[in-house]
Parts: C-alpha cells; sequence; structure tokens
C-alpha cells in the first residue's frame, strides 16, 4: 500500500516484512539454534532422544519463565536483580506452610502470593519512592535472601507432598513436562501483553522516552509497578516449579539465577538500555542456552569451559551483527 | 512452543531411526565432584583412575559443575543419565535436593552412591564416608589442643558454607568431644563459604574480634590455606596456630612456615579408588547394597555398610613437617 501525497508515492515501509523477519535477530538466533541442534546430533549419540531432550529443558524452563518478565521490565528501562532471592524466600515460606501442614493447593498460592509481595516492594521502591532499580534490587537481593538464612540457617526444608512433586517432576502427556508447558503459556501470554496490547506498547515509549511517555498521558509509575509485580509473580511460579523439582528447600536455592536470567534476555535481543526486544527472541535464546549446556553436558566438557563458550556465544551474538554492520558501511 | 514441538517432533522420529546404538563394552563409572578445580578431586579423580586400571574393563568420566550449586550438579546427572552410564559416584553439593534427580538415574537402572558428602538414603545405594564424623570431630580439636599452651586458650573455627553437609557434621561432632579437651575454648564459628577472598577476610575478622585467639580450626582446604596466610600476613606465626582439614600439597609452605603446625585429612586418591571399587562391584552386581553387607574395594580392603547403608572408609591421617614433603608432591 503507497500513499499518493502531491503525485508521488510514498511507501508505507521502506522494507519488505518478509525481508525486515529475515534480517532480523530472532531469524539469527533461530539459525544458531538449529545450528547448535544440528551440532549438538551429530557429536553425541545421546541427543536426539526424546526423554534426554525432555530431561535436558530443566535447564532452562524456569530460569525462561523469569526471563519473559524481565524481559518486559529491560524493555521498560528497569531492571530486577533480586529474581532468585525471591524464589529462596517464596520457597522458604512454602517449607514454613509445609512444616505446618498445607495441602499443595495453599503452597501454591503461598508461593505466588510471596512473589507478588517480593515484587510489589521492589515496585514500591522504584515506582512509589522513585529510586533506581539496580540499587533496590541489590538491596533486596540480600534482604530476602538473607530473610531464608535467618528462618533455615544450615537446615533444609524436606517432606513436601506427593501431589507438589507435580510441577516440576511431572508430565502432561509422553515426554512434555508439567514445567514446559507453563514455559509455554507464559511465553504466549507476555508475547500477546507486549505485543498485542497498548499495555505493551506503553512499556516500549516507556522505555525509549519515560519523560516522553509521561507528557503523552502514560501512566509510568504505575506500569512501572506492575512490571515489578509481574517479575515477582514469575518468580513466585519459578519458585514452586523449582522447590517441587528439588523437593525440598535450602536458603541457597537459585543461587546465581538473577545472572543467568538477564543473559537470557539480553541474548535474545533486548537492549539492556531498554526500548527495544520481543518475547520471541527470549524464547529463542533459552532453547540457545538449553542446548548448549546440555549439549556440552553430553559430551562431559567440564563446566568451567561451559561457561567460557556460553560467555563467548553471548558476546559473539551480540557483536556479529554490529562487526556485519561496519563492515558493510565501508 | 512450536519450535519446542517441532524439535521434540524431529528428536521422536530421528530417534527412532537410531536403533542399536554402540554399546560400550566398558563398565562406563562417572565420578562426580562437588565442583571443579578443586585439589581435593582432582586427586580422588587420580585413584579412580588407579582402580579403573587395575579392574581393566572401567572408563572413569571425571565431570561436575563449575560452582557448588545443586541445580548445576542436577544438570550434571541429567547429562549423565542421557549418556546411560552404568554408575555414578557422586560427592553431593546438597543433600536433599539432588534425591529426585537420583532416584531417576536408579529407575532406569544406574546405580547410584554417594561419597565424601552424601545424598538422603532414598537418593542413593550407599554411601561411602572418608572417615567416620565423630573421629574427624575429635581429630580436629585434638590437634588444636595439642599445640596450646598448658594454660590453655581461645579456639575458633573457620568453617566452609552454613549449608555445607559435611563441615556441619564435623562440627557437631566436635562440640560432642569438647569436653573432653578442658584447655579449648571454643569462642566462635565464622564461615568463609570455600571461598579463598571470603575465607581469608573472616580469618582477619576472627584475629580483630579475639585478640586472645591461640587457634583456627578449618576443616576445608580452602579455608585452612586462606587461615594460615591471613595468620602469615598479620605476622602472628607462633601465635595462632592453623589447623583442621587440608591437602598437603596446599599446605606445605604453611607447615613449613609454622603457621601449621599440623593438620589432618583422609587420602582423596583412596576415597576416589575405594568409590570407584565400591560402584564396579555393585554395578556388576556381585555386590550388594544392604545394611550389614561387605563390599570388596580393592587394596584397601573391605568396607561394611551399618543401618543406613553407610560405610567409613580409614581413620583421618595427621600431616605435620615430618611427612609433609612425602605427601605434598602425591595431591
Amino acid at each position: 500500500m503507497t500513499t499518493a501525497i502531491n503525485g508521488r508515492h510514498i511507501p508505507d515501509r521502506l522494507t519488505s516484512p518478509a525481508a525486515r523477519a529475515l534480517k532480523s535477530w530472532e531469524a539469527l538466533l533461530l539459525v544458531v539454534a538449529i545450528a547448535i541442534f544440528i551440532l549438538n546430533a551429530l557429536a553425541s549419540p545421546y541427543f536426539l532422544d526424546p526423554w534426554n531432550l525432555s530431561d535436558a529443558s530443566f535447564n532452562f524452563t524456569e530460569k525462561a519463565m523469569i526471563a519473559f518478565a524481565m524481559a518486559m521490565l529491560i524493555v521498560a528501562g528497569e531492571i530486577d536483580l533480586s529474581v532468585g532471592a525471591i524464589i529462596a524466600l517464596a520457597s522458604t515460606v512454602m517449607g514454613l506452610a509445609m512444616t505446618a501442614g498445607a495441602s499443595t493447593p495453599v503452597l501454591v498460592l503461598l508461593g505466588l502470593g510471596t512473589g507478588l509481595l517480593c515484587g510489589a516492594f521492589n515496585g514500591l521502591l522504584v515506582a512509589g519512592f522513585g529510586l533506581p532499580s539496580i540499587v533496590v534490587t541489590i538491596g533486596t537481593m540480600s534482604l530476602f535472601r538473607g530473610v531464608s538464612y535467618i528462618v533455615l540457617g544450615d537446615g533444609a526444608f524436606t517432606g513436601y507432598p506427593e501431589s507438589f512433586a507435580w510441577f516440576g517432576q511431572g508430565y502432561v502427556f509422553w515426554v512434555v513436562t508439567v514445567e514446559l508447558v507453563i514455559f509455554a503459556l507464559a511465553a504466549l501470554v507476555f508475547g500477546i501483553l507486549l505485543h498485542r496490547t497498548s499495555f505493551g506498547r506503553m512499556v516500549y515509549a516507556i522505555g525509549n522516552n519515560a519523560t516522553a511517555a509521561r507528557f503523552s498521558g502514560i501512566r509510568v509509575e504505575r506500569i512501572r509497578f506492575v512490571l515489578f509485580l509481574l517479575t515477582g509473580l514469575m518468580s513466585g511460579i519459578a519458585a514452586i516449579c523449582l522447590t517441587s523439582r528439588l523437593g525440598s528447600t535450602r536458603p541457597s536455592i537459585a543461587a546465581g539465577f538473577e545472572l543467568e536470567v538477564v543473559t537470557i534476555v539480553v541474548l535474545g535481543g533486548v537492549s539492556i538500555l531498554g526500548g527495544s526486544g520481543s518475547v520471541p527472541g527470549v524464547v529463542l535464546a533459552a532453547l540457545v542456552m538449553g542446548l548448549v549446556t546440555f549439549g556440552l553436558g553430553l559430551l562431559n566438557v567440564p563446566g568451567i569451559v561451559m561457561s567460557i563458550v556460553t560467555g563467548a556465544l553471548l558476546i559473539s551474538v551480540i557483536a556479529l551483527p554490529r562487526l556485519w554492520a561496519m563492515a558493510r558501511r565501508r | 512452543m512450536s519450535i519446542m514441538g517441532k524439535i521434540l517432533t524431529t528428536a521422536a522420529v530421528a530417534g527412532a531411526l537410531m536403533t542399536g546404538t554402540a554399546q560400550a563394552e566398558n563398565l562406563r563409572i562417572a565420578l562426580v565432584a562437588k565442583a571443579l578445580g578443586i585439589g581435593f578431586f582432582e586427586a580422588a579423580n587420580k585413584g579412580a583412575q588407579e582402580a579403573a586400571t587395575e579392574l581393566g574393563d572401567v572408563e572413569i568420566i571425571y565431570t561436575g559443575s563449575t560452582d557448588t550449586t545443586a541445580e548445576g550438579q542436577i544438570e550434571v546427572i541429567n547429562s549423565l543419565i542421557a549418556q546411560r552410564v552404568d554408575a555414578i559416584a557422586i560427592s553431593a553439593n546438597d543433600t536433599d535436593a539432588l534425591v529426585p534427580t537420583l532416584k531417576k538415574a536408579m529407575q532406569r537402572g544406574i546405580t547410584v552412591i554417594s561419597w565424601d558428602s552424601g545424598v538422603a538414603p532414598a537418593g542413593r545405594q550407599m554411601q561411602l564416608n572418608p572417615s567416620s564424623a565423630p573421629l574427624i570431630g575429635n581429630t580436629i580439636i585434638k590437634l588444636a589442643a595439642d599445640h596450646l599452651p598448658p594454660e590453655g586458650g581461645e579456639v575458633a573455627v573457620l568453617s566452609a558454607t552454613t549449608t555445607s553437609t559435611n563441615q556441619n557434621t564435623w562440627i557437631a561432632e566436635m562440640n560432642k568431644v569438647a569436653g573432653d579437651y578442658p584447655n579449648v575454648k571454643v569462642v566462635g564459628t565464622v564461615y568463609g563459604d570455600d571461598l579463598a577472598d571470603k575465607s581469608y577476610r573472616e580469618a582477619q575478622g576472627l584475629m580483630q574480634t579475639y585478640p586472645n585467639l591461640r587457634a583456627i580450626i578449618a576443616p576445608t582446604s580452602v579455608g585452612i590455606v586462606a587461615a594460615a596466610q591471613a595468620v602469615t600476613d598479620a605476622g602472628k606465626i607462633g601465635e595462632v596456630n592453623v589447623t583442621g582439614l587440608g591437602l598437603p600439597s596446599e599446605m606445605a609452605g604453611h607447615v613449613k612456615s609454622g603457621a601449621s603446625k599440623s593438620f589432618a585429612i583422609w587420602n582423596p586418591i583412596d576415597l576416589g579408588y575405594s568409590a570407584t571399587m565400591a560402584a564396579y562391584h555393585l554395578a556388576k552386581g556381585d555386590a550388594k547394597a544392604e545394611p550389614g553387607a561387605t563390599i570388596p574395594i580393592g587394596r584397601m580392603g573391605e568396607i561394611t555398610l551399618d543401618e543406613n547403608t553407610e560405610a567409613a572408609m580409614a581413620d583421618p591421617f595427621v600431616y605435620d613437617a615430618g611427612n609433609i614433603d612425602q605427601f605434598s608432591s602425591i595431591f
């Protein structure tokens, strides 16, 4: 479609949607994911086994659930480094309730509720008091986990009910785990929220220019608060899955999750400066990370080498398009 | 999801096509460390290799996570299950969190034993302890008491993390027998998280908090070196004696300088050797993991399982200026 102004045709878009899709970050990630998949299949005879792939999906499902909410937060120009600590606190609350004899539905509600409360606390400090999110969440990172350590010390909660194991160890059908289904549903919900609703457009607007967004009538603080709430909620869901999978709670649970979640988000093409990024990119990035760690694990590559490979992958996937653009400009 | 769906479908088709994957003739035993890059576990691997050479039909897969987390070890175990190894011998980062994954391994026909740092009984067939906790607890406090002035003195403990199964058990056992050593006054326990820099700072903190401190007990190979270094840097050699559990190769310098008069450790080479031997006999089916059963462990003799299907390998061994050179080149 073109519009005629003074006899001149002005195209709506400079490039066709198909051409844009081909050059997109998501396309690049898809190619990387497929390449890694093929390499893995060639390198190990054990890779192409549905059960093995199903087991391997646990490498990323919980982190990816949080990554969707984190992606929206980073698009809006904020960050939450307390997600691992929220998991620890939510897991501890569930453990306390379990010891008091709570049933599985109550445990789930408590997990979600703790996540929401932690998110609300972060959101209040950032949106309500205007504090920088990186400072606030570095603080709450120690605070939430600190509470777990006070409650548990060197102890652990064990003996969760059998029915609670369903979330982290159960299957919906064949090799499709409950966690995979939650992951897929979360991808769908966040995909629609970010890309198909006015809420999503406002998130981009805030990330690109919060001041301009405010003058356009967007209630910036309220949206920031909701985003922290969502991140807290997803951390609560991840806490339920991880606690169920481990069948126990220790205060050191999910240590270091925050950086792995941020890694997935950044690898997914979300600009760390805010304003751009997509949910499909995050899905692909989670798959890439999962495939890389599982593939290297099958070859018994030492974990130290594995971290080097993931680091190199992150830098090269981010640097390559820049280098490519620079080379073309010359 | 559609992508994951496609991947799974592709995988299913390809999996069906790949009939009869090549079976290794050797028995594959995976030795899983708490984390890679720690001298103790590298030494255990040496012992495992020695056992493999002796047995002939064994291939050792030595692996572990980068950091000491349960989540990292679960990823490692999942990839070992995927490779259909014959046995997993693991030193656990978490007593309970590994249970569901290790149960799955056992359901798929893999022999699972834990060694060094144990797993809850539901997640393994047997646990091989390097020594017994009461003996270790007694040894570390005795080593501190041996070098205190006659009138006694203040002693502090520098442990690993608050959640370390091993260290917590040993310290509990140590406290049980503390009454037998009236000259030892235990003033506190701090945690260096098995990180060299944090342990160093915690040791410095101890010397500042307790000016009359006479000994630091560090029942961790990372902590004892950091504490000895902190004592050396503070110029308190001869005043504060560092003891506990450490590796001869890492402690040789500190024993010679006098920062540490003596310390103890079992032999990790023997431990890796014994764990491999036990896993081999269980996987072969010529030994059973049940209370009261005995399992041959090669040159180390045999072990007897107690009612919790746990067994102790040997007594801890004391290293001092007299024998440090002999062992520091080994591990």
